[in-house]
């Protein structure tokens, strides 16, 4: 590898073929000779021959394609069964060189391709061409019926394209065993070799590409499942290895108010929501509300149901209240069903991107993605659900797919990889208790937006869907009837401590008014009492004054003298004694 | 068979090589060695250098070379290869 890069660096000629120029880093192999090889039907004529289309559109530079299996009158119609710029210029740029032997031709020993070359030698400088294709080089091949023989005729070619300069690009029928024993040398002689697969898993057809060998080049070595679609063939690479895509704070109503407060807000816009859950457990009617929703604020909306007819979809949706036949009608909603048996699943997301390009919707619904499940349990199928997804979110429409499934660790929701690009995931289950059956809503996870823990309760009624706290009591959840009755035993009980509590007040007010009217009387108890005192005051007053007064009277009455006054003194006694009595006889002077 | 060696009709034959290509060159004797056993007098062969008459070689529809074209009789028969198997050869010539 390094060896050839002394000798001129690697350049790569760009394919436009969605996918292969990322997984190859630019392409192919400028000036090289690039192997194809596959089984019938993988599509390597189509490979091939969509990237000389490209090629020629992109850099108006001639290219040659030497058709050894299909005439070209038939290559041509089959290529404008595909999307393709094939216009007179491009018709004029691309070389088509019929190389199939009639088939009364009749083989008389050896042959060789020399006057092949060199006729395409001439047409290549007469075009001055940058490019050609050897497309089924083993059918002339073969009927040298010599492997020698085949294997330098292939030398020939190799040389000549190195001669040329050229960028060569053979493709090489391989049986069911993957490396044809006659051919398996071509691998060692070129450049970068792809292998095309086709195989039936569980009777659903996938391609698959891989790059098994790029000289002088880095390469991603997985094999990618491919698509034929109207736009020609496409890898459908794991994503890009760099996500990019803008993001917005936007919020979306899911159509029910309850549940757009639980997620503060509603979903993000360009967002993917999972409704997962058992079967009829209203995942089609919440995501048949996010629908009419959108219709409403006047977006355009698509609805893709597997297996379920339109119209049935509508009428079950209005027993809950949802129109969507008049937004059908206005052209904003567009119901699109389809069945999930059928083309692969790459065609069908082709389809279906195919589908949503024609629309243009902002809001998708896809019911169920999980319908898809047993195709999507392939892991190249899972990618390519993920890649739907990815484009989804570029185009910035919010979808809303449904999923069937009973627990929340199923191993379907892994296989899928949808739980885990999901950004908002919300479960709906079935609570079975005291012989009923009832729905409750929980928000799983929802990226980049607060929200609720709580399980709610799911109401479906003619009105439309409703969210109902449920009741937690001796450690269960309640619903339904055993909540209704929760409700009236919590209701009856709320009475009777209401009851209990009313009763209180008022004996507590009769205690309160007792008290008073004690304090009432107490108060004029004390009123009389102190009257009491009033008086009392008065008359000790006057009486000892009078005593004193009389005592006067009296001793002058008897003309006594002021000795005698003093015999109140005590010799002994304590001071306290003392000082008590001496408060009185101030109080009396 | 023998008796085709008989018949009156003119035989005309165009062979295209490739320059001295190994294949062509057998081609070339084994055609000339069988046209004279078998036709004598009676057969046009022309030899065509593809190398050198790119043109007529594609007018011509040939793909491979060594590539031998009967022209004569109708129809226009192509053997392709050395020539190598001069009986099956012979019938070709022959149009049997």
């Amino acid at each position: 590898m390094k060896t050839q890069a002394k000798h001129a660096p690697l350049t790569k000629v760009l394919t436009g073929i969605q996918g292969f120029d990322e997984i190859t880093g630019g392409g192919l192999p400028r000036g090289r000779t690039t192997l194809v090889m596959g089984g019938p039907g993988c599509g390597k004529t189509v490979f091939s021959l969509q990237l000389l289309v490209n090629s020629v559109n992109r850099t108006k530079e001639a290219a040659i394609f030497v058709a050894f299996e299909e005439r070209t009158s038939q290559i041509l119609t089959n290529a404008a069964t595909f999307n393709w710029d094939l216009g007179a210029q491009t018709k004029q740029k691309l070389f088509f060189f019929d190389a199939q032997l009639a088939p009364e031709t009749v083989k008389s020993g050896e042959f060789d391709l020399i006057g092949m070359l060199h006729l395409l030698s001439i047409k290549a400088k007469q075009l001055k061409a940058t490019c050609v294709v050897f497309d089924g080089i083993d059918v002339l091949l073969g009927l040298l019926d010599d492997p020698v023989a085949e294997r330098r005729e292939i030398y020939r070619i190799r040389d000549w394209l190195a001669e040329t300069g050229l960028t060569g690009i053979i493709t090489q029928k391989v049986g069911p065993i993957e490396l044809d024993q006659r051919y398996s040398f071509l691998q060692f002689i070129v450049d970068c070799v792809i292998v095309l697969r086709h195989q039936v898993v569980h009777g659903s057809a996938f391609r698959n590409l891989r790059v098994m060998k790029y000289r002088g080049s880095g390469f991603f070595g997985d094999e990618f499942p491919i698509s034929l679609s109207a736009d020609g063939l496409q890898l459908s690479n794991r994503g890009p290895t760099e996500l990019r895509y803008e993001v917005s704070d936007e919020r979306v109503s899911s159509g029910v108010p309850r549940l757009d407060a639980m997620l503060r807000g509603g979903y993000h816009r360009g967002s993917n929501v999972l409704l997962s859950g058992a079967p009829g457990s209203a995942k089609s009617t919440l995501a048949g509300l996010f629908a009419a929703a959108a219709c409403k604020r006047g977006e355009r909306t698509l609805y893709v149901s597997f297996d379920e007819g339109a119209s049935q979809i509508v009428r079950n949706l209005r027993s809950v209240g949802v129109d969507l036949s008049t937004h059908q009608k206005s052209g904003l909603l567009k119901m699109y069903s389809t069945r999930t048996r059928g083309p692969n699943i790459e065609e069908q997301f082709a389809d279906l991107r195919a589908t949503v390009r024609a629309h243009h919707p902002s809001c998708l619904v896809v019911d169920p993605l999980s319908a898809l499940a047993t195709k999507l349990s392939h892991l190249a199928s899972a990618d390519s659900a993920q890649q739907f997804l990815d484009f989804l979110k570029s185009e910035r429409i919010t979808v809303v797919n449904t999923s069937l499934m009973d627990g929340i660790s199923t191993d379907e929701a892994t296989a899928t990889g949808i739980s885990t690009i999901a950004d908002t995931w919300i479960h709906l289950s079935y609570l079975v208790q005291d012989g009923e059956r009832n729905r409750a809503l929980t928000i799983v996870k929802s990226r980049g937006t607060g929200h609720s823990n709580q399980v709610r309760e799911l109401k479906l009624s003619d009105e439309g869907v409703t969210l109902a706290d449920v009741f937690v009591a001796q450690g269960k959840v309640l619903m339904g009837v055993a909540r209704w009755e929760w409700e009236q035993y919590e209701q009856a009980e709320k009475n009777r401590i209401q009851v209990a509590t009313d009763l209180k007040r008022l004996q507590l007010r009769l205690a309160q008014a007792e008290a008073a009217a004690r304090l009432q009387v107490v108060q004029t108890e004390i009123e009389a009492r102190d009257a009491e005192l009033a008086v009392l005051d008065r008359a000790t007053g006057s009486a000892s004054q009078l005593f004193v007064s009389d005592q006067g009277v009296l001793r002058r009455m008897r003309h006594a003298d002021e000795e005698i006054a003093v015999p109140n003194t005590p010799h002994d006694g304590p001071m306290k004694a003392r000082g008590r009595r001496v408060g009185p006889a101030r109080g009396r002077s | 068979m023998p008796k085709t060696g008989k018949q009156e009709a003119r035989l005309v034959l165009r062979l295209y090589v490739a320059g001295n290509a190994p294949n062509s060159i057998r081609a070339v004797t084994n055609a000339q060695a069988l046209c004279n056993s078998h036709f004598a007098s009676r057969y046009e062969l022309e030899i065509v250098d593809l190398l050198e008459h790119p043109q007529r070689a594609l007018t011509d529809g040939v793909i491979v070379t060594p590539t031998l074209i009967r022209l004569l009789p109708l129809p226009v028969q192509k053997v392709v290869g050395t020539l190598s198997d001069a009986e099956q050869l012979l019938h070709v010539l022959a149009g049997t």
